[in-house]
């Protein structure tokens, strides 16, 4: 079930992407997906192409590995692809009965599979070269300025790997509830739709329960361990740019100024 | 004097449906206890003797209702000190899953000191040293979730003693483990004890646990009941038995034999002891016979 | 006719393994070639340390989870042939889990021990008496029926998590560490609840535990396993005979039976299969005055 999903799962090996700054491939996908929407000309996707063929290249996670992901989110794709197919009004190509497909069509949803493909792709391959911790920790420093205004970066960040490291083990424990409620001849399987959701209850009030004592626990643990947010930390694994991270930041501009340029010329 | 407690009284709040105040429960009631530097201390009682709540004063995350609760010369009710309390009194919870905070071993024990602002190169230090006392380098670059009980308790123990406390409070830190899991933890909290001189105070309803304790006491009701050496808790089996403890076999079966007549002494605690006194029974009662 | 039929009810597992999350890289041998069967009245302990298959053979028993390979009998009837009633099942091999109060949900004590019978699609009346006999048994008070089960102690929720699987009717009653958790007293009354079941009630018991004491005090048979496999399966006594085998696995025998093994070491004549403090009391006395 949930444990299918590949997607952004961290792919442990050695290579230039993994050890690149998390800031550096925070701010490279951004880059990235931004571009995708200002790009407009074949130019401009080749540019795209070549450049993350050659970050999946240089992560050394194997082609089959990402696409494997890929299968959660194809159904999402195929439906966004095909409104785009047959609602776009223009020259008709081919019709049967209330289906149009019309030139303009097909050319938009052709860049919509494109683009839609090599984002989910770009940002799987931050997620499948950075570990958990290093993504948070990532995502705090790139939003520290946000604290200016107020937004409790620390606490959203610690929030995040909190629950990063409870998913699993909450996992586990649905597996579990659930197996013991079946001994008690509860049925998750068959009905419609409300008679499932009103057979969630067994399973969910234990859940909940069990979360929420947990998260008294941990709250006291930490408390025990002398948290008291953010301010005053230290950290045992802080941030330091190396020039393999400004050499990539080059790389990101560069390839941003390609980008744009193609879209001027061509 | 490392702590010490005089006539300590906790009162639970009850709340009702909307959160308002309706009764208070008795958690503690008149407590009294020293607790002296290097001491192995153990806490005997069963679940609702006030056990647990006593062992969060320690740390000062409960404030006594009455009475007072000194760590070294700080009072808790004092929140200047809040922070060198937790540091200089450290504690280790029941359950393993739920004290893990960090997803790699070596984060989840470079947590506390991140917390006192520990510099980076001395948090490595710190974590170094620590998982070596609990015997974990080899997993420090694992996820918590693959780790046995008992490892994950010895990870949980190394994350507090990375903060350099003086003493550690157990709360029953092996009532959720296998037998492995149960001899790995108080093997080490008892080496933390004997190499790093740091003052344990153990609590636990495992009675076999408490054997190697410099000092036990026993709650019940929210009060201590009894207070001594391991060997003359034990030799108050019948009283034990009243409050439903458990005690270990070999000294049951030394009680049940004097009860059948078999003179043997009170309050024995192991097997090599049992063999030594049983053995002279015989040849006292060989002598008795001969004569 | 019925005497046979009626010895008959066992559940038998044929050559039964489990593999998890086979056939991929991290394909891994729960349970190997396992041959067990358990037969009406029977006490057995199953122990074995963390990780040696024994949950994964509990879960098999009442249909939860499939075997990889082999096959499982309910009296006589292969559990995973299509016709075969699978509810019929879950309600004749309860299964109690770690920690069962972690499923309490209904709002007071009684809803909670209805779920199950309800779940067999019984009469309200037969659900209504089914779950008050179940609280009966577990010598609940009645005065907890329409509390929340939340409220309740440790001991007091686990017995209700038991009662609800006792109101399905089992006839044998499968417990993976029913004590874990619980302080001495709530572990002797559970262990107390359980021998009176198997005695007043008639129903077999499967008890899956870390205490070896426990096991020696209760079962009249024991299953040792290891590694996925089952190592031992006799009486308790030959069990912890095998006192350096059993800790070549990381488990051990009651301390009574090492103390017992210590006196005949040490050259006194006693038996060295000894494995209850009664059994130990009455060896020793005999030393003594002879």
């Amino acid at each position: 079930m949930l444990r299918d999903i590949t997607l952004g799962q961290y792919y442990q090996t050695k290579s230039p992407i993994h050890e690149l700054d998390p800031r550096v491939k925070l701010i490279a996908t951004f880059a990235f997906i931004i571009s995708l929407f200002l790009v407009n000309s074949y130019v401009g996707y080749v540019i795209a192409l070549i450049y993350l063929a050659l970050a999946i290249g240089l992560s050394r996670v194997p082609f089959s590995y990402i696409t494997r992901g890929m299968k959660a989110v194809v159904m999402l794709l195929m439906i966004t692809v095909l409104f785009n197919l047959f609602l776009t009004p223009g020259e008709l190509l081919w019709s049967f009965g209330v289906l149009r497909i019309t030139r303009e069509g097909v050319v938009i949803a052709s860049k919509m599979a494109i683009r839609l493909t090599m984002l989910i792709i770009g940002s799987s391959l931050m997620t499948l070269t950075t570990t958990p911790n290093q993504l948070t920790d990532g995502l705090e420093s790139v939003l520290s300025p946000l604290k200016v205004i107020k937004v409790p970066v620390h606490e959203i960040s610690m929030m995040m790997s909190i629950a990063l490291r409870f998913i699993p083990i909450l996992m586990e424990e649905t597996d579990k509830i659930m197996k013991a409620q079946m001994a008690r001849g509860a049925d998750f399987e068959s009905g419609n739709v409300f008679k499932r959701a009103s057979n969630m209850v067994p399973l969910l009030v234990p859940l909940f329960i069990s979360a929420f004592r947990r998260a008294n626990d941990l709250a006291m643990a930490m408390e025990a361990r002398c948290y008291r947010g953010g301010e005053g930390r230290t950290r045992m694994k802080p941030l330091v740019y190396s020039s393999k991270d400004y050499i990539a930041y080059l790389v990101i501009a560069l390839f941003m100024f390609m980008i744009i340029a193609a879209g001027r010329l061509f | 004097m490392m702590i010490r407690s005089s006539d300590l009284v906790f009162d639970y709040i009850k709340r009702d449906e909307e959160g308002n105040p309706c009764g208070s429960v008795r958690a503690l009631d008149g407590v009294s206890l020293d607790v002296e530097k290097g001491q192995f201390i153990a806490v005997l009682g069963h679940n609702g003797s006030g056990k647990s709540t006593l062992a969060k004063h320690f740390n000062a995350l409960l404030y006594p209702s009455g009475g007072t609760v000194y760590v070294g010369d700080m009072n808790t009710m004092d929140d200047s000190h809040l922070w060198d309390i937790r540091q200089t009194c450290g504690m280790v919870f029941q359950n393993p899953d739920n004290q893990i905070i960090g997803q790699v071993v070596e984060e989840d024990v470079g947590f506390g000191p991140e917390n006192m602002g520990v510099p980076t190169e001395q948090i490595w230090e710190r974590v170094e040293e620590s998982l070596r006392i609990v015997g974990m380098e080899e997993y420090r670059n694992s996820s918590p979730n693959r780790l046995s009980g008992g490892q994950k308790q010895r990870v949980s123990i190394a994350g507090v003693i990375a903060m350099h406390p003086e003493c550690i409070v157990f709360d029953e830190p092996t009532a959720m483990l296998d037998p492995s899991g149960r001899r790995e933890v108080i093997r080490a909290a008892r080496a933390l004890n004997d190499v790093e001189k740091i003052t344990i105070i153990l609590i636990t309803h495992y009675m076999d646990e408490v054997v190697f304790a410099d000092r036990v006491f026993v709650m019940d009701g929210g009060s201590v009941v009894m207070d001594g050496s391991p060997r003359e808790i034990f030799s108050r089996v019948d009283e034990l038995e009243h409050l439903r403890l458990d005690v270990p076999q070999v000294t049951l079966l030394a009680h049940r034999l004097r009860k059948e007549g078999i003179e043997l002494p009170e309050g024995i605690l192991t097997r090599k002891e049992f063999i030594k006194e049983l053995r002279e029974y015989i040849s006292r009662k060989e002598n008795v016979t001969k004569a | 006719m019925s005497i046979s039929a009626e010895k008959k009810m066992s559940l038998k597992l044929d050559n039964v393994s489990y593999i998890y999350e086979s056939g991929t890289n991290m394909e891994r041998k729960a349970l190997e070639n396992i041959n067990l069967e358990i037969s009406k009245g029977e006490f057995i302990g199953i122990i074995g340390h963390t990780g040696s298959g024994k949950s994964t053979l509990v879960t098999l028993l009442n249909g939860l989870i499939s075997p990889s390979g082999g096959s499982i009998y309910w009296d006589g009837q292969d559990i995973n042939d299509k016709s075969f009633d699978r509810k019929m099942l879950r309600s004749k091999v309860g299964l109690v889990f770690q920690y069962p109060e972690h499923q309490l949900f209904e709002a007071d004590v009684f809803s909670d021990v209805c779920f199950g019978p309800k779940n067999l699609g019984l009469s309200a009346d037969e659900v209504k008496e089914r779950a008050y006999r179940a609280i009966k048994d577990v010598h609940l008070d009645d005065k907890y029926l329409k509390q929340s089960p939340f409220e309740l102690s440790g001991g007091q929720k686990r017995r209700v998590a038991i009662a609800g699987v006792l109101a399905m009717g089992p006839e044998i009653l499968v417990l993976d560490e029913p004590c874990a958790g619980l302080d001495p007293k709530g572990r002797n009354e559970i262990l107390d609840l359980l021998s009176s079941l198997h005695e007043n009630e008639g129903i077999t018991v499967v008890l899956v535990s870390h205490s070896m004491e426990d096991v020696a005090d209760h079962a009249d048979r024991i299953v040792v396993m290891d590694k996925g496999h089952i190592v031992y399966d006799e009486a308790p006594k030959r069990v912890f005979g095998h006192v350096h085998e059993l800790e070549e696995m990381g488990l051990s025998v009651p301390e009574v039976t090492y103390i017992m093994n210590d006196l005949a070491d040490e050259g006194f004549a006693v038996s060295r299969d000894v494995t209850t403090i009664d059994e130990a009391v009455a060896e020793i006395k005999r030393l003594v005055e002879r």
